[in-house]
């Protein structure tokens, strides 16, 4: 009997030195999925996921890099914290959605959250900071969702809630160039 | 006059400006002087590390050096996605030497890992312990229930000195400040987080579900330390009473909110008038 590891796949490769996750080590117990609260929302469960990845060959791939579940995590780290393995799938669907994004695999249904997440980044490329008006002008015209909270940007600037203008810090050239050697750096 | 670092964090001067007001008022109350981090950047929250590995680590790196280079030893983060990404990188590098060596070349600048993040939990629990618990002296007679949300109760090496699955230590600044404090079954769930505008509907299920969670303990208020999930349970709150999911306004106070109000101070001067949910009506004698 071959008592040694199984040869690790490409993707299982990024995932454990992107996330420190060795994916051979899942044994599909489901606690991440039970207490995941956007699993009712996405189209693979977490532990499937992680089954997926653990596979690694071209038809998984196909369904991993392609599904909604990878935009979907919140990020509020119950898997982690549960996995009687100590693995982190939240940090894999981290690697698996950076791979997904690179190859341009992005379901119709997850395009608001990405044009979220590039918004939001883009403001803090140009002053170093967030800012949520620029975030939320950009973010509308990127998704197209133009109407939808139409009356919330006046009731925060009604509570006070909002700088008019946004601030840039001094050393926004530096982050600039954080972002621009991210940009050319390694990818999983 | 104890002298803390201080890092705000972008929404700190937005949507979360009233964790800002009342973390200024109740440290000044506690004679504690906060020292902002100069020309601190944008930690990269939930969307760096949604899209780029490299930039998730970045982002917090350069905030740690600059804390380090001006010396500041302890750093506050009231917001708990700050918190996490900044403590989380910090966890990351003294693991790592050699993702260190690659990050202080990325971002041009070094960082020896002398820097400890506090949340403000720890922050809370600091001043109680050096005077502040005795200041406490306007009795609010309130029923709460402590939420703590994702990023205040988890995160291994992160989040530490409590029990992840049963957290406790909101509960122990709720005594001091003279709460009643009621057990109830969501002070850890997720309110959906950073998909308040890209995924509105899950925000929707999952707020309503913790307001009905704190209405069914008993609770006068629900009390978070997260800007996150205040503004995903109060203002997204609005728009559950307007479709009748939830039968009533809860009012939703920060920690900070809550001990200054204990302390004595105006609820103006913590922020209170800029909640979407009335909560003036909680000290006596209303606004």
């Amino acid at each position: 009997m071959n008592m040694s590891e199984p040869k690790e796949h490409p993707v299982a490769k990024a995932v454990r030195e992107t996330a420190g996750v060795v994916l051979a080590e899942c044994y599909q117990c489901g606690k991440c999925t039970a207490g995941c609260p956007m699993a009712r929302y996405m189209d693979l469960s977490p532990n499937q996921v992680m089954r997926l990845a653990q596979a690694g060959d071209a038809a998984a791939l196909e369904r991993l890099l392609g599904s909604e579940a990878l935009w979907y995590c919140a990020g509020c780290l119950t898997c982690a914290q549960r996995c009687p393995r100590q693995l982190d799938p939240a940090a894999v669907m981290d690697v698996l959605r950076e791979m997904a994004h690179r190859q341009g695999k992005i379901p119709a249904a997850a395009r608001k959250i990405l044009a979220f997440h590039k918004a939001f980044l883009a403001t803090v490329e140009w002053g170093g900071r967030m800012a949520e008006i620029p975030l939320v002008m950009r973010y509308k015209m990127n998704s197209l969702d133009l109407f939808s909270d139409a009356l919330l940007g006046p009731a925060m600037l009604a509570k006070r809630k909002l700088p008019l203008l946004p601030h840039r810090i001094r050393g926004r050239g530096e982050v600039r160039r954080i972002f621009e050697k991210c940009r050319k750096g390694t990818r999983p | 006059m104890k002298t803390l670092g201080y890092y705000p964090g972008c929404s700190l001067s937005g949507g979360g400006i009233e964790l800002d007001l009342s973390v200024r008022a109740l440290a000044k109350t506690a004679g504690v002087d906060l020292r902002e981090i100069e020309d601190w950047n944008c930690c990269g929250a939930s969307a760096a590390h949604s899209l780029d590995h490299s930039l998730a680590v970045a982002l917090p790196f350069r905030v740690l050096a600059l804390a380090e280079s001006q010396g500041l030893a302890e750093v506050l983060a009231p917001c708990a996605a700050c918190f996490s990404r900044l403590k989380g990188t910090q966890v990351r590098l003294a693991r790592n030497p050699e993702l260190n060596r690659r990050m202080a070349e990325l971002v041009e600048r070094p960082y020896q890992g002398g820097v400890r993040i506090l949340n403000i939990n720890e922050f809370i629990a600091a001043l109680l312990k050096d005077g502040l618990a005795e200041k406490l002296t306007r009795k609010l007679g309130l029923k709460a229930v402590a939420y703590y949300g994702c990023l205040l109760s988890r995160g291994e090496d992160i989040v530490t000195g409590d029990d992840a699955e049963d957290p406790q230590g909101m509960e122990a600044a709720l005594r001091a400040a003279g709460c009643e404090v009621l057990s109830w079954n969501a002070s850890n769930e997720c309110c959906g987080g950073g998909f308040s505008m890209s995924k509105t509907g899950s925000v929707l299920d999952l707020s309503q579900a913790i307001l009905d969670e704190a209405r069914a303990a008993g609770a006068d208020l629900v009390v978070t330390g997260c800007p996150m999930c205040h503004s995903n349970l109060d203002m997204r709150q609005l728009e559950l009473v307007k479709r009748r999911r939830v039968p009533g306004a809860l009012p939703i106070l920060y920690l900070s909110e809550l001990l200054g109000l204990a302390a004595g101070l105006e609820p103006g001067a913590l922020g209170l008038d800029r909640h979407f949910i009335e909560s003036r009506q909680l000290v006596r004698g209303g606004a």
